[in-house]
C-alpha cells in the first residue's frame, strides 16, 4: 500500500542527543531540569552522607555512635533487631514466630508464583488452617507454653494486625457491599448504617474506644483481650472501606451479566460467586490493594494504645537513656519508613503484575 | 380449563398487566403457546416486546394476570422463579456472555451449579451443543476473542446446555453486523427444526415468514394482532399492523 510510508529509521540517540531532547527541549524545560538537579543535589547527597558515608556501622551501645555526630546510628537498629522483629517475646520461644513468618511467606509466595499449581487449595489452607496454626503457635497451647500478648511486639504484631485486617476485611467488605445493594430493606439499612458509622469515625478513636471503653461494658468477670479488641476494631473499620470499594466494582458490572446469570437459573449467591464478583473484584483490584496498603500503614496507630508494634518499639528505643545520641531517633524513623515502604511497595507492584495478567486473560 | 388442555401449553399468559412506576407497559396481554410452536413477536420499538418475554422467565415481575410456564405459575416467589428459569433458555440482544470465563466455562457453569452435573459430564454436554452451533473449536477462547456472530451462537449453546423446554430470543441479531446475521439465523432455524418451543422477538421478517407458526404484533403494550405468517404478511387485519408492515417491508 503506497499510502503507508514507514518513518525513516533513526539512529539511536547518543547521550547528548537524548539530554537535548528530554531535558533541555525548551527554555522552560531547561529551567525545570536545573531546578530539579539542584533540589536532588541538596537533599539526596546530604541524606546519603548521613545514612551511609558518615554513619556508625558497628560497635556496642551509644559510645559507638557518639563520635559520628552527622551520621546515622545503625548499631541501635542492629542491637534492637530482636525486639524490632519479635518485641519482648521470650527468646526461647521465638522460633514459633519464625515458623509463622515462614508459613506466611511460603503461602504468599505460592499464591503469587504464576507457575505453581493448586492455587485454590493453597488459598483455602491459608484462610483456614494457617490462621488456626498461627494462633496456636503465637499464643501457645497444645503443649506450647503460653506467651502473653503483652510480650508481643515489633514487626510481628504489625503483621498480625495487618494480615488479620486484610484477611477479615475483604470477605466482610464483600458481604457489606452486597448488603448495601440488597433488595431487602432491613439488610440494606443495616449495611448502610454499619458502613457509614465506621467511615465517619477516625481509626484512632475506634482504637481508643476498643482499648479503654470496651472493657467497661463487659460483664463482671469477663475480660476481653486488648489485642483481640484492637484486631476486631481494625477489621470492622477496614471492612467498611472495603465495602465501598467493592460496591464500586459491583456497580461497574453490566446489568446484562446479572440478567444472563439469572436467566440460566443461577440463584443470587451462585450468580454473585461465579459471575458478578469475579468481574467486580477484578475491576476494583487496584482500589482493593490501595486499601490494603492504607491498612498496613494504619497499623502503626496501635502503638498509640500501648502496643509495641514496629513504631512502638522504635519509639521506646528512642526514649532509652542507654541509646541517647543525637541521631538515634532519626535512625529509627528512617529505618521504620524503609520497612513500611518495602512492604507497601511490594504489594503495589504485585497488584500491578496481577492486573496486567488478568487483563491478558480475557482479551476484550 | 381442564388439566390436559393446560399441560399441552408451554406458555400460558392471561390478562397480564404490568407497570413501570406509573407507566402502563403491558395492557391486558393474553397469549397461549402450545408446545413446539414457534412464535415471532414484532412491533415498533418501545411497544413492550422485551418486557413481555422477560415476564416469561421472571426477569420482570408482573402486577396483574397469570403467567404459567410448563404448568408452573410465576408468582414472584424466588425459588419457584428459579425452577422455571432452569426450563427456559434466553438469548439476549447483547449476548451477555461472561467475559471472565472461556466459551466452554460459559457453557458448563449452569449445568454444573444448577443441574449439579459432574464437571466431565457438563463439559461433554457443552461440547455437544457447541458442535451444534458449529464452533467447538472456539471452546477454550474467551468471548472477547470471538466475533459477534460467534458470541451469539455461544450464547445459544449456553442456553441449550440447560436443556430447556422453551427458548426465548430478544432481538438476537439486532446487535450484529449484517454479514453475521445469517449464521445466527441459520442456527436458530436448525434449532426450530428440532421441535423446540420458541418465542422470538425479531425484525427479521424472512425468518418470521419461513420459521414462525404464528406472528404476534404488539403496539403500545397491547397485542394488536396474532396471525400465521401467510395471513400476517398478505392480509393484515389491523390498521396499525399495516402501517408497521409498510415501514418494515418497504
Ligand atoms: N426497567 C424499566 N423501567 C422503566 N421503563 C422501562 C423499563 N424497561 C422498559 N421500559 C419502558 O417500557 C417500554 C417497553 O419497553 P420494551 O419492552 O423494552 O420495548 P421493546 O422491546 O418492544 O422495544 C418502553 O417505553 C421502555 O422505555
Ligand atoms: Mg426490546
Amino acid at each position: 500500500m503506497g499510502a503507508i510510508r514507514k518513518p525513516p529509521r533513526r539512529q539511536l540517540p547518543g547521550p547528548v542527543q537524548w539530554m537535548r531532547e528530554n531535558l533541555f527541549s525548551s527554555l522552560f524545560n531547561s529551567i525545570l531540569t536545573v531546578v530539579a538537579i539542584v533540589l536532588i543535589y541538596q537533599t539526596v547527597v546530604p541524606f546519603v552522607g548521613w545514612a551511609i558515608v558518615n554513619a556508625a556501622w558497628s560497635g556496642q551501645g551509644r559510645e559507638a555512635c557518639l563520635p559520628y555526630a552527622d551520621g546515622a546510628c545503625w548499631p541501635f537498629i542492629i542491637e534492637r533487631s530482636g525486639q524490632i522483629v519479635y518485641g519482648f517475646y521470650e527468646q526461647a520461644e521465638r522460633w514459633r514466630v519464625d515458623v509463622v513468618f515462614m508459613l506466611l511467606g511460603i503461602g504468599l509466595a505460592w499464591l503469587m508464583m504464576p507457575r505453581l499449581p493448586a492455587k485454590g487449595a493453597v488459598g483455602v489452607v491459608m484462610l483456614t488452617v494457617f490462621p488456626v496454626a498461627a494462633f496456636v503457635l503465637l499464643v501457645g497451647g497444645m503443649g506450647l507454653p503460653p506467651v502473653p500478648v503483652e510480650r508481643w511486639g515489633g514487626l510481628m504484631i504489625t503483621l498480625v494486625v495487618a494480615v488479620t485486617g486484610i484477611v477479615a476485611s475483604l470477605p466482610l467488605g464483600i458481604l457489606l457491599a452486597l448488603g448495601r445493594r440488597s433488595e431487602l430493606p432491613v439488610v440494606r439499612g443495616l449495611s448502610i448504617a454499619f458502613i457509614e458509622l465506621w467511615r465517619g469515625v477516625p481509626l484512632i478513636t475506634v482504637l481508643f474506644m476498643a482499648a479503654n471503653m470496651l472493657p467497661l461494658f463487659m460483664p463482671d468477670g469477663m475480660t476481653i483481650n486488648k489485642l483481640l479488641s484492637a484486631l476486631i476494631a481494625v477489621a470492622l473499620f477496614s471492612s467498611a472501606y472495603m465495602a465501598e470499594v467493592v460496591r464500586g466494582g459491583l456497580q461497574a458490572v453490566g446489568k446484562g451479566q446479572y440478567e444472563a446469570a439469572a436467566a440460566l437459573g443461577l440463584g443470587y449467591w451462585r450468580s454473585m460467586l461465579f459471575v458478578i464478583l469475579p468481574q467486580a473484584l477484578r475491576l476494583c483490584l487496584p482500589n482493593i490493594v490501595g486499601n490494603f496498603i492504607g491498612l498496613m500503614k494504619d497499623t502503626s496507630l496501635v502503638s498509640i494504645i500501648g502496643f509495641l508494634d514496629l513504631l512502638g518499639i522504635i519509639q521506646s528505643g528512642n526514649a532509652d537513656a542507654d541509646w541517647a545520641t543525637p541521631n538515634t531517633a532519626m535512625t529509627g524513623y528512617v529505618f521504620l519508613g524503609a520497612v513500611f515502604w518495602v512492604i507497601c511497595y511490594s504489594m503495589s507492584r504485585y497488584a500491578r503484575a496481577l492486573e496486567t495478567k488478568l487483563q491478558g486473560g480475557d482479551a476484550r | 380449563m381442564n388439566a390436559t388442555a393446560g399441560s399441552a401449553l408451554a406458555v400460558e399468559i392471561t390478562g397480564l398487566n404490568k407497570w413501570f412506576k406509573t407507566f402502563h407497559v403491558l395492557r391486558d396481554v393474553s397469549l397461549s403457546v402450545p408446545r413446539k410452536e414457534r412464535v415471532v413477536i414484532c412491533g415498533p420499538s418501545g411497544s413492550g416486546k422485551s418486557t413481555l418475554i422477560r415476564c416469561i422467565n421472571g426477569l420482570e415481575r408482573h402486577e396483574e394476570g397469570r403467567v404459567v410456564v410448563e404448568g408452573a405459575e410465576l408468582t414472584g416467589d424466588e425459588a419457584h422463579t428459579q425452577a422455571v428459569r432452569a426450563n427456559v433458555g434466553m438469548v439476549f440482544q447483547q449476548f451477555n456472555l461472561f467475559p471472565h470465563l472461556t466459551v466452554l466455562e460459559n457453557c458448563t457453569l449452569a449445568p454444573q451449579w444448577v443441574r449439579k452435573m459432574p464437571r466431565k459430564d457438563a463439559e461433554a454436554l457443552a461440547m455437544q451443543y457447541l458442535e451444534r452451533v458449529h464452533i467447538p473449536e472456539q471452546a477454550l477462547k474467551y468471548p472477547g476473542q470471538l466475533s459477534g456472530g460467534q458470541q451469539q451462537r455461544v450464547a445459544i449453546a449456553r442456553a441449550l446446555t440447560m436443556q430447556p423446554r422453551i427458548m426465548l430470543f430478544d432481538e438476537p441479531t439486532s446487535a450484529l453486523d449484517p454479514e453475521m446475521i445469517k449464521e445466527v439465523l441459520e442456527t436458530m432455524v436448525e434449532l426450530a427444526e428440532t421441535g423446540m418451543t420458541m418465542l422470538v422477538v425479531t425484525h427479521e421478517m424472512g425468518f418470521a415468514k419461513t420459521v414462525a407458526d404464528r406472528i404476534v404484533f404488539m403496539d403500545a403494550g397491547e397485542i394488536v394482532e396474532i396471525a400465521p405468517p401467510s395471513e400476517f404478511f398478505t392480509n393484515p387485519k389491523n390498521a396499525r399492523t399495516k402501517e408497521f408492515l409498510g415501514q418494515i417491508l418497504r
